[in-house]
């Protein structure tokens, strides 16, 4: 794989140099990272990328970007020739040593690497970066078979012993095995609900393993998720606030990838992800506590419905969304909590899990 | 009461005429004698002018000799010699020492001179100060004989008094030659002899003065052009300038026989139809008498030609600096990157024809901060004192130069690397003091200064956008410049080829990115005109007379008050469009 990665950057920096011999401005083709250039195919069961391309012609305007793509490049080559990695934050770092082509803010780097690795169609570990956000968390009905990163014997890790607390899901998750009896994945949105069900032992009453996503899932976490639930066969319930952000960004990126990572969405996403709730439907059958929506949500209801081909694919997530619209309120997960503090368990989601299929696609 | 009578009688004995010499020996000020320094400066303006205008009215090319000498004890001989007509031996007493005695004050032409007082108060203010006669020296043609006055005048009885007089040898076939004496004050600067005479030179090209200043050195301004100015006709009054006191006055001397012929002869721009049309406006006949016209006729009259739409004077009376001569004048004095002057149509103020004139240098060696710079002109005479109190600078100021370039914070000049000039040419330039030093706030000539300067300012705005162009290109170039490197650099790390692959690469991406951008084109001073010799003169120390302050302030605070009242009348009128330019052009 990473002799692939190599051979990528080797093959595009050749194609500058020669054009750059021939007098002509050079190129580099990037391609779009944006919904406007993903369709989804429910059979296939994730976003996959179009042929849309932006190129990055050398240009006065151009030439700062130009130049700190190729250093990226170089950078990425140097750490794979050395096996090393870097994190997002000290490829910033590295990038001080540029001169006037330093970046001045991570947001810069961030964007030239994933620039880099779309370029390459690679996932950015394959190219020596690493991410720093957080994987995730597991608790439930899980044995994750690692490796000793000193003897490389097995390790088993037992999810069920971790207490009050919680397994990490790791930054690298290909290597991993798994051991299982549970009988579904629960996503969940918030690391609050998380903890309500750790400490109540949800998961040993429904047999499930717990994943705490904190908002939107990482790529690790996504991959970590499909790894799991492809090898064991798992269902995949997702339960996440009842809002626009909750249904377009969490539970749709966990499920079909993202416009962003689009050269990569056919690793990272978990096409068996269902939608539990918290539905519109739910809070009016829960009678639930509501915050009225806010101008952004708003717009970001009908920017899911007109530019989402996720959203556009499915008629239940349309109407879910419209009838959102018209409620004009949005309801947390915590929400529940009005019926009693362990409501959530005794009540809403084992009612639930009764009929998955009334779970949102 | 009852001792009404009485106490009349006393006042009365107190009462009696007073002299307009005399007016003047206590107002000097309103002559511009105010002080020392502009004394000095007004006695050489006037007798500059004098020479000028002579000499232009004889069509001889000026060559005007004027010297000071240092006398000491702040007092000073003063030396203005011309090669003009000279003057017939009658009229000469009464031209230097007879206040309001002149032949330009009855005449509409364009001269630098307008009501005969200014050499006579020289010579009044000679004679306060040193109690020195002028000693005037004149001849009409080497046929004739040269005389010699010694003259002062008699401030009770506003008439000369010859000290003096004889026939001299002369060794010049004509000309005129004043000397005085006076208290005095010698500095240099914006408002000094120096500056005036060689604004002077600049915009009288056909004239060469050659001046002597009190430290002994000679400056000789040069003649550049054998050329006179297009010589100002003379004209008959145009009825809308006209007013009561004058009319009545006017038909009374009239030799025509009917109020249709009066109008007719009298008045230009009147023809049979017109008059006719002015007589139906006016209710009266006309084939009245003028003989026979009240005062209140003389009113209705004046109301009637009010009423009737007149066309604008003839401009052929009118001789301008012209745009070349101006732009010429700027780049001689001023170091710059751009120059532009215009010339404005001829307009009308109160039957007055007059003609603008804008012109601005930009850039080069003028500061970038502080106002900028203005010179003025009335009848290509240069206006030094009394700036704040002008029209020109009140037009200046109400003129929106943040869209030609310039910044400008409200009710202020702007602010930049420039120099405005501005120059009014007219039958009759409304001063407002008989110095002569501020225009008048005639909402006709603000208007039209305010049109010269918008024609100049768009000029310099296309200007001061490409200049601002090819200065983002130059940080373009260099921003490229930065960055070309780092892609040959980064691209050797990946491509792995040699140090001296690394030079054609750069070489090649400097030829790829220039391909598109075109030639980069150059801000310079291109500016062979320029006279650095010239351009020092009246700018050496920095000085700032505090003399002139204190006497430029108590001016210029009533006039604020004034500018701020007419500011709103100018802003409520709309700039015309060329349409009405041409109505009010007729």
């Amino acid at each position: 794989m990473a002799n692939k990665a190599l051979q990528g950057i080797k093959e595009k920096a050749d194609l500058v140099y020669k054009k750059i011999l021939k007098k002509k401005a050079p190129e580099l083709d990037l391609p779009l990272r944006s919904l406007s250039n993903v369709k989804y195919d429910e059979k296939e069961g994730y976003f996959q990328i179009l042929g849309k391309k932006k190129e990055r012609t050398l240009t006065v305007s151009t030439i700062k970007t130009f130049a700190q793509t190729l250093r990226m490049m170089g950078l990425s080559k140097q750490l794979i020739e050395q096996e090393d990695i870097a994190s997002k934050r000290e490829a910033y770092y590295i990038s001080k040593n540029w001169k006037e082509a330093k970046f001045n803010a991570q947001p810069e780097s961030d964007t030239v690497m994933d620039d880099v690795e779309a370029m390459l169609m690679v996932n950015r570990e394959q190219i020596g970066f690493i991410p720093e956000e957080k994987g995730g968390e597991i608790a439930g009905q899980l044995i994750v078979i690692d490796k000793d990163t000193e003897t490389k014997k097995d390790l088993r890790i037992d999810c069920t012993k971790f207490g009050s607390g919680a397994y990490s899901i790791p930054i690298s998750v290909e290597h991993l095995k798994f051991e299982t009896k549970a009988k579904f994945i629960l996503a969940i949105e918030t690391a609050g609900m998380f903890q309500r069900l750790v400490k109540h032992k949800y998961w040993k009453k429904a047999n499930c393993i717990l994943i705490s996503m904190g908002g939107v899932p990482t790529r690790a976490c996504r991959r970590f998720i499909r790894r799991l639930a492809d090898s064991k066969k798992l269902p995949v319930y997702v339960f996440a606030d009842g809002d626009p952000y909750g249904y377009g960004s969490i539970y749709r990126t966990l499920k079909v990838g993202s416009g962003n990572a689009a050269h990569i969405n056919q690793y990272f996403c978990v096409p068996q992800a269902k939608f539990l709730g918290v539905t519109p439907q739910d809070i009016i059958d829960y009678k639930l506590p509501t915050h009225p929506l806010k101008d952004v949500d708003f717009k970001k209801i009908k920017d899911l419905l007109k530019n989402d081909p996720f959203i556009q694919h499915h008629k239940e997530w349309q109407k879910a969304l419209k009838q959102m619209y018209q409620m004009k309120a949005r309801a947390e997960q915590q929400s529940l909590a009005k019926w009693g503090l362990n409501y959530v368990i005794e009540k809403y989601l084992p009612a639930k899990i009764k009929n998955p299929d009334k779970f949102l696609p | 009461m009852a001792k009404d009578g009485p106490i009349a009688v006393e006042l009365a004995k107190k009462q009696r005429e007073i002299g307009v010499a005399e007016f003047f020996a206590r107002n000097r000020h309103l002559l511009g004698f105010d002080n020392k320094r502009k004394a000095l400066m007004t006695t050489i303006k006037e007798a500059v002018d004098n020479s000028l205008d002579a000499c232009e009215e004889a069509s001889v090319l000026p060559e005007i000799a004027v010297e000071i000498i240092d006398l000491g004890n702040d007092r000073f001989r003063v030396i203005v010699e011309d090669n003009g007509p000279g003057i017939v031996k009658k009229q000469i007493p009464h031209i230097f020492a007879r206040l309001l005695y002149g032949s330009k004050f009855f005449k509409l032409s364009q001269s630098r001179g307008q009501q005969g007082i200014g050499i006579s108060a020289s010579v009044l203010y000679a004679q306060l100060t040193t109690g020195k006669p002028a000693k005037i020296k004149s001849r009409i043609s080497p046929k004739h004989e040269a005389h010699y006055y010694e003259l002062k005048v008699d401030t009770q009885k506003n008439k000369p008094d010859i000290m003096h007089e004889e026939v001299i040898e002369w060794n010049k076939d004509h000309g005129t030659r004043i000397e005085l004496e006076l208290e005095g004050s010698y500095q240099g600067g914006s408002q000094s002899v120096d500056q005036f005479l060689k604004q002077t030179a600049i915009v009288n090209p056909h004239s060469t003065i050659i001046y002597t200043n009190p430290k002994a050195e000679q400056l000789i301004f040069a003649r550049a052009t054998d050329t006179l100015p297009h010589k100002p006709v003379e004209i008959k009054p145009h009825p809308y300038g006209v007013e009561l006191g004058v009319l009545i006055r006017m038909v009374k001397l009239t030799e025509s026989r009917t109020l249709q012929s009066f109008l007719t002869t009298e008045f230009s721009r009147v023809g049979p139809g017109t008059a006719k049309d002015i007589c139906e406006n006016a209710a009266l006949l006309p084939n009245t008498k003028p003989k026979e016209v009240t005062r209140e006729m003389a009113e209705k009259l004046l109301q009637g030609i009010t009423k009737t739409k007149i066309i604008s004077p003839p401009t052929n009376c009118i001789s301008p600096i012209g745009e070349e001569l101006l732009e010429k004048g700027l780049r001689k004095e001023i170091n710059a990157e751009f120059y532009c002057a215009t010339t404005r149509p001829p307009a009308v103020y109160r039957g007055n024809p007059f003609v603008i004139e804008a012109g601005i240098a930009y850039g080069g060696e003028q500061e970038a901060e502080g106002s900028v710079k203005a010179l003025r002109y009335a009848n290509r005479v240069p206006l030094l004192y009394q700036q704040g109190a002008c029209a020109i600078t009140k037009s200046t100021v109400g003129t929106v130069w943040r869209n030609y370039g310039l910044s400008q914070s409200r009710g202020a000049l702007p602010v930049g690397p420039a120099t405005i000039v501005l120059s009014i040419n007219s039958v009759w330039v409304p001063f407002t003091s008989e110095s002569k030093e501020a225009i008048a706030h005639y909402p006709e000539i603000i208007k039209e200064i305010k049109l010269a300067l918008q024609e100049v300012g768009r000029k310099l705005s296309i200007y001061v956008h490409k200049k601002k162009k090819i200065q983002m290109e130059g940080k373009k170039r260099d921003y490229l410049e930065t960055y070309i490197p780092h892609v040959a650099e980064a691209l050797k790390d990946l491509v792995g080829y040699k140090q001296a692959d690394e030079e054609k690469v750069k070489e090649l991406l400097g030829e790829i990115l220039e391909q598109n951008r075109g030639k980069l084109e150059k801000i310079e001073i291109n500016n062979p005109d320029y006279d650095e010799e010239l351009a020092k003169i009246g700018k050496e120390p920095k000085e700032d007379n505090p003399e002139d302050k204190t006497e430029d302030k108590p001016n210029k605070e009533p006039t604020k008050e004034k500018e701020e009242k007419s500011n709103k009348e100018i802003s409520g009128s709309k700039e015309p469009s060329k349409e009405d330019k041409q109505k009010t052009l007729g």
